[in-house]
């Protein structure tokens, strides 16, 4: 601190209220004007990467299921859909149109926590409070269908463990006729608030042009204009049965990327009713004996689903040798998994394409000359979730 | 420019997604002007994509070329591989990703283990800041002409590479795991 | 008219009321625990439904969640610590003021849970002394309610000498904490 030197220096994080997990930010401050910021990460680094290497694939989801937890089972699915590509298996309809419903209700969640946090971070703690009551009910249907509340562990390869049961799916309409009045209430406190616009419009701004250098995808891409959606562009799952929008902002700013949010909400609603009124009976798990556990009715009685069993437990499987790269939308963005198999029971190297990863290095940029209440809204707006920082 | 115009429709315009495990026509287009003027070291078709590997000296150019004359805008991803056999080297992938063709190529070059140096990509995509130092905190793979490489995930006095194979997972200062609990 | 909590065991009188002031003190300090939510990871939004209004934290007197550890009574630390924020996390422990309690709520606070890795601190005991420990991964709302309850009765029964006592000065000594 030189005595020339005009700038504060202020630290936000990694232990502060606006900071939704650990990051930090080195803040100069002229005033009470940013003039440079730079931010660290890795304070919860738990290496994933290199935990996968020594994991066989089934034990991965749950990693998987740490990377966005407010949204883990978006990655779960995205994790099998990677396996499964590795493999060769497809899934028939049924499985795709329950996949559809649960990965819609993550992000359903996803967004909650967002917006609803964006709320309290400009002060308005009574919107988060009513989306969160809503957040139990979707806790409910995880539980119906995995037994986890937040870091499910749904899905295996090749399907489901179980299929939806009658209970799973009442709670599914229910929650599909009361969301809506709740997400109308939530939206009435906030779209045209004097308040809250003024802290969000121009705030973080950021173009589209820059937006793509610095590898944004997901809702804060799509809040500068760009349509970019891993569900449209490189269809999985079956989403191609379905009729969806993509809600696309314009000036990139914080209150595009709510609005933005606010609309994927209203989709994915839409997109659950689709798939919950479309379900076609079949099978919840295709034929997968290498990875998909045999009934234990018939482990304890037929001889080859007893082997396969004891294959699949121990992960004695010789998987096809190669390289893939597999992605899906998660609630932040593009979530990708390269995984490179060398036929043996765990990757070889398995890498995570982290969307928050990616687009906090912007922060700096989308921050300067901005103040520093701005700077704080501006986080809570990209929706940073520490696990999937730094892995 | 109307930005609003020129963005929108990018993507969802296009007729067809691709068919799944066939690399789209425009990719393959790209690939063979690339093996023209560039010598390709390696080409695989990775489950719908195209994976080249170059050699380290091609590297920069070859992806400055996508970029420029190609259009891929997107650096969707840039990790490393320690590849122990045939002889042990240290790859470094790009992913490199054509929104409105919907086409995905990786670019690859191996570098050797004992001075793993290769141009930084920071000057075409400012998203391969982090992604390089993040590469460089794991594999220890330099990256010439990036402002900024330090380590970012680990901390910062550490003076090893833990994603290189034969690194442990564990930590070897721990002195209260029973081994006989734990199968070793 | 009934009571909030049940009065400590005492002698009563016209207009006055007998009972130790340890008692008393307890009676106040258990029924409002101020917490510092240290929020790192997934065990963090397992709070964030704890504090909402299903399972209500505020009903036990955590009303006001502080972020400042000067004004904080209980360390929450809820989530993976790395190494890389341990010096931080024990920084936090140290400006908080007396009487403070530390409870670890999830499996990686507690023991590192299931990143038993290089870069991950393996239980925060480690670092910093803890009081009560919440199994789970993450744990239910109940659960992390139940471990508050149980704070709630190491407050109720502790000495008013305790935070001066050789034992607990040894204690801090043993994690560099003077």
């Amino acid at each position: 601190m030189t005595p020339d030197k005009k700038t504060v220096t202020v630290n936000l994080g990694p232990t502060h209220p606006a900071t939704h997990g650990v990051f930090q930010n080195i803040i100069e401050l002229d005033g009470e004007r940013i003039v440079e910021a730079e931010s660290t990460v890795g304070y919860i680094h738990r290496a994933f990467e290199k935990l996968s290497e020594h994991r066989p694939f089934y034990q991965i989801t749950p990693i998987t299921d740490r990377l966005n937890y407010c949204s883990s089972p978006i990655n779960n699915i995205g994790w099998h859909l990677t396996v499964e590509r590795l493999l060769g298996v497809q899934t028939n309809r049924r499985i795709d149109y329950m996949r559809i419903i649960i990965m819609e209700l993550a992000r359903i969640a996803d967004h909650i926590v967002c917006n609803g946090i964006l709320g309290v971070d400009s002060g308005a703690f009574s919107g988060f409070l009513y989306v969160f009551q809503q957040r139990e009910s979707i806790y409910e249907i995880y539980e119906e269908i995995c037994g986890s509340r937040l870091t499910t562990n749904i899905g295996r390869i090749g399907g489901f463990e179980r299929d939806f049961s009658d209970v799973a799916i009442a709670k599914l309409r229910h929650f599909l006729e009361e969301f809506p009045k709740v997400l109308s209430e939530f939206e009435a406190l906030f779209d045209r608030n004097r308040i809250f616009m003024d802290r969000t419009i121009g705030v973080g701004a950021l173009s589209a042009e820059r937006a793509l250098a610095y590898g944004f995808t997901g809702p804060n891409l799509r809040a500068t204009g760009v349509d970019y959606d891993c569900r449209v562009a490189e269809p999985y799952s079956s989403y191609t049965d379905f009729e969806f929008d993509i809600p696309i902002g314009q000036n990139g700013d914080t209150y595009d990327r709510y609005l933005v949010r606010n609309q994927e909400m209203w989709q994915s609603l839409s997109l659950i009713r689709q798939a919950l009124d479309a379900l076609p009976s079949d099978d919840y798990h295709v034929h997968v004996p290498e990875f998909y556990l045999p009934p234990k009715a018939q482990v304890a009685t037929v001889m080859e689903a007893l082997i396969y069993h004891f294959k699949v437990v121990m992960g004695e499987i010789p998987v096809p040798k190669g390289t893939v790269y597999s992605a899906v939308e998660g609630a932040n963005g593009e979530l990708g998994y390269y995984l490179i198999s060398d036929g043996g029971r765990s990757p070889y190297r398995l890498h995570f394409r982290r969307p928050c990863f990616i687009y906090y290095q912007a922060f700096p940029e989308m921050v300067k000359g901005a103040l520093l209440s701005d700077a704080v809204m501006t986080m809570s707006s990209l929706n940073l979730i520490a696990g999937e920082l730094d892995a | 420019m109307n930005m609003w115009g020129y963005y929108n429709n990018m993507v969802s315009s296009k007729p067809a997604p691709p068919v799944m495990n066939q690399p789209t026509p425009f990719s393959t287009q790209v690939v063979s002007h690339l093996a023209s003027h560039y010598s390709l070291l390696n080409q695989e078709n990775q489950y719908g994509s195209w994976a080249i590997q170059v050699s380290p000296s091609d590297y920069f150019s070859v992806v400055s070329d996508l970029k420029s004359r190609h259009q891929f805008t997107m650096l969707t991803d840039l990790c490393g591989v320690h590849y122990v056999e045939p002889e042990p080297v240290l790859a470094v992938v790009a992913h490199l990703h054509h929104l409105p063709e919907r086409s995905r190529l990786f670019v690859s070059v191996h570098l050797p283990i004992d001075n793993p140096s290769i141009d930084s990509l920071v000057s075409l995509y400012d998203a391969a800041n982090w992604m390089e130092r993040e590469t460089y905190d794991f594999f220890g793979i330099i990256f010439k002409g990036h402002p900024h490489l330090v380590r970012i995930l680990n901390e910062d006095s550490m003076t090893v590479f833990p994603l290189r194979k034969g690194f442990p997972l564990e930590d070897s200062t721990r002195d209260d795991k029973d081994d006989r609990m734990f199968g070793r | 008219m009934t009571n909030l909590v049940d009065p400590p065991e005492g002698v009563t009188g016209q207009g006055f009321y007998l009972t130790s002031l340890e008692k008393a003190v307890a009676l106040a300090r258990k029924n409002s625990i101020w917490p510092l939510p240290f929020a790192t990871s997934c065990c963090g939004i397992e709070f964030m439904a704890t504090m909402g209004s299903h399972y209500d934290f505020a009903r036990f007197g955590s009303e006001r969640p502080s972020f400042s550890p000067r004004q904080a009574d209980l360390l929450m630390v809820m989530g993976t610590i790395a190494k890389k924020l341990g010096p931080i996390l024990k920084q936090v422990y140290i400006q908080m003021a007396e009487p403070r309690w530390v409870i670890a709520v999830g499996a990686c606070a507690s023991s590192g849970g299931i990143f038993d890795t290089y870069s991950v601190l393996q239980g925060i005991d480690k670092v910093i002394p803890v009081d009560v420990y919440v199994p789970g991964c993450p744990p239910r709302p109940e659960q992390i309610i139940d471990g508050l309850m149980n704070i709630q009765d190491l407050v109720a029964n502790e000495s008013l000498r305790r935070r001066h006592s050789d034992e607990y000065v040894g204690l801090l000594q043993q994690y560099g904490i003077e």
